[in-house]
């Protein structure tokens, strides 16, 4: 036990006297769930759109005014004729073009119809698409006040209601993403660059040499890491409670728990990459290739899984990510406990074995 | 005169798949003696000492390294001998006296024998005013001298020595040798490999392999004798040339 104090002791001299390492560990956290939390974000805000008014009515004026009052638009400029909508696009300037009919007004009053056109700039679709639907939405809310006295027979109204995350902050979604990848990160890259770096620099013959288990030393690398990883995790959740709002509906004790069996399971990746690779460098690009890509492509972190074709949707099983980070929306938003996630509970500790057990033999070998 | 043998290899055999490193390997080490490992680069030299400290399982044959066998109490032989090798083998860094710390608590020191220790070796290399420095801002030939003295903490029977003065000048060798003397005047055994032949003159014994065989082990002075050359690097050279 005191060997194994004094090897941890030792590791952490390398990370607090690394500045790299130390960057790795504490700013990359902070800085990535700055970035995802403001700057990457799918809701629109501010967006630049024109107006072209044929009718200058009154009818047009109030619809005018309750976009320009919206949080989500800003109206640029007028423009005077039809001609002009392509050369406003190609400067850039707007987003999307709105045009009212040629007697707006009076089509409402006798034809009980009028035409907006929302013409938009598809270059970007998703925006596009948010757009129109926001516009669409503002429109409505106008056609009912207008039909407020009228009885219309035969109305179908839909009332949604977004559940867990009612105001849809994209956040909410990217907390439990980024703090995946960041426990993934710090867990298995720095664990297997660790391990390597003895293995270059020639202590790991040394310490093979003396009377250390082997096991002793793989714990005692891995050991600091599960420390600093946990401390990562707790930054994260402290972060997005006080900054973005998230909510923790469910047991902190519990997002504790599953973060150390994700944090493990990515510490044995860690090791098992380290067992195959000779030097840092290697065992850098296993992790950023063999892990990261899939980690951010494949875990449902930002690229839904149910509309990824089936053999990919198969593949996304075997990602210790996509199980921790159900477990972690669960717990977060849901507030969800062990009784509906000892499903994915169980895939972890499985997997963690599994690795473990690999690593073990690996290493083994290696011996030889 | 019968000595004292504290290494004891027979018919030591190493093969991987088809390729057999260490063919078939009989000799013995004296207590006390300096016991030079020669041998060309790929001659074997380096899977055969891997084997007497224990981290390669010998294919078949015998060997006991200060009584202990290295098949079944590899555990045993890794906590009686010390190892040096030629990749310099300490944490740049860690400071000095965090080095030897961590080095003689791996090897179950206790805390009162650690600091015994840190001054000891301080005052030897004289080093006590760059004790707080890291190991990394050392020259080299210090590093060496002080990896040395730290594969001699838990003052162990036997010393073995991958090539430890590879890259250094000749003067900073020399006081590397004169180190490895003093060590072996208070009765540790000094297992040594090198392909400096000028070295090779200051082990008591050498054994020289070639292509995973002992092709020559005696007295620098008997060899030379026997070769009918002036020094090892002839007779290194001799016998490299018969084998071809």
């Amino acid at each position: 036990m005191k060997r194994f104090i004094g090897f941890v002791r030792k590791e952490f001299y390398h990370i607090f006297r690394d500045r790299r390492s130390m960057f790795i560990l504490f700013g990359m956290p902070i800085a990535q769930i700055m970035l995802f939390g403001f700057a990457i974000t799918n809701e629109i805000n501010n967006v630049n759109i024109a107006i072209l008014d044929k009718s200058k009515d009154a009818e047009t004026k109030v619809i005018i005014g309750k976009i320009s009052a919206s949080k989500h638009f800003n109206i640029e400029n007028d423009i005077l004729n039809e001609s002009q909508i392509e050369s406003v696009f190609k400067k850039g300037k707007v987003k999307a073009v709105l045009v009212f009919e040629k007697d707006f007004a009076r089509n409402l009053a006798t034809q009980k119809s009028g035409t907006v056109q929302v013409i938009s700039d598809a270059t970007d679709p998703n925006t596009a698409n948010t757009i129109t639907n926001y516009t669409q939405a503002i429109l409505q809310l106008y056609q009912k006040e207008l039909n407020k006295d009228v009885q219309t027979p035969y109305q179908i109204q839909v009332q949604s209601q977004m559940y867990y995350n009612p105001e849809m902050k994209s956040v909410f979604n990217f907390v439990p993403g980024v703090m995946t990848v960041i426990l993934m990160l710090v867990s298995a890259m720095m664990t297997s660059i660790s391990i390597t770096r003895e293995k270059e620099l020639g202590t790991m013959e040394i310490l093979l040499v003396s009377p250390l288990k082997p096991i002793v030393v793989i714990l005692g690398k891995v050991f600091p890491y599960i420390f600093l990883s946990l401390i990562n995790a707790v930054v994260i959740v402290v972060l997005s409670i006080f900054i973005f709002n998230m909510p923790v509906e469910g047991s902190l004790f519990l997002l504790g728990l599953e973060s150390i069996l994700f944090i493990i399971t990515s510490l044995t990746l860690g090791v098992l990459i380290s067992t195959i690779s000779e030097t840092q460098q290697t065992a850098l690009m296993i992790s950023l290739m063999g892990l990261m890509l899939p980690v951010i492509i494949l875990s449902g972190f930002i690229f839904p899984l149910s509309s990824m074709p089936l053999p990919l949707q198969v593949i996304s099983n075997i990602i210790p990510a996509k199980w921790f980070i159900i477990i972690v929306k669960g717990i977060m938003l849901k507030g969800v406990g062990l009784s509906m996630l000892w499903k994915e509970t169980l895939i972890m500790v499985g997997m963690a074995l599994f690795f473990t057990i690999i690593s073990i033999k690996k290493y083994k070998i290696r011996l030889e | 005169m019968e000595r004292e043998k504290i290494i004891e290899v027979k018919d030591l055999t190493k093969s991987f798949g088809d390729f057999t490193a260490v063919k078939s390997i009989t000799f013995d080490v004296y207590k006390g003696e300096i016991f030079g490992f020669l041998g060309a680069n790929g001659a074997g030299k380096t899977t055969a000492m891997k084997m007497l400290i224990g981290i390669s399982t010998p294919t078949s044959g015998s060997a006991t390294v200060g009584g202990f066998n290295v098949f079944t109490q590899a555990d045993l032989v890794k906590r009686n001998i010390g190892y040096m090798s030629q990749k310099f083998s300490m944490y740049d860094d860690l400071t000095i006296k965090e080095n030897i710390t961590f080095f003689g608590g791996i090897y179950g020191l206790s805390r009162k024998q650690i600091k015994e220790k840190i001054k000891q070796v301080l005052v030897e290399l004289d080093l006590e005013q760059v004790a707080n420095n890291l190991v990394g801002s050392l020259p080299l030939g210090w590093k060496q001298k002080l990896a040395f003295s730290v594969a001699l903490l838990h003052e162990p029977k036997i010393v073995f020595l991958d090539e430890p003065t590879g890259g250094v000048d000749p003067i900073t060798r020399r006081q590397f040798w004169e180190l490895i003397y003093a060590e072996a005047n208070k009765g540790t055994t000094i297992f040594v490999t090198t392909h400096y032949m000028d070295e090779a003159e200051y082990c008591n014994r050498v054994s020289i392999m070639v292509d995973g065989t002992i092709e020559a082990l005696d007295t620098p002075k008997n060899l030379k004798e026997q070769f009918n050359v002036d020094s090892m690097n002839a007779v290194f050279l001799k016998l490299a040339r018969n084998i071809e």
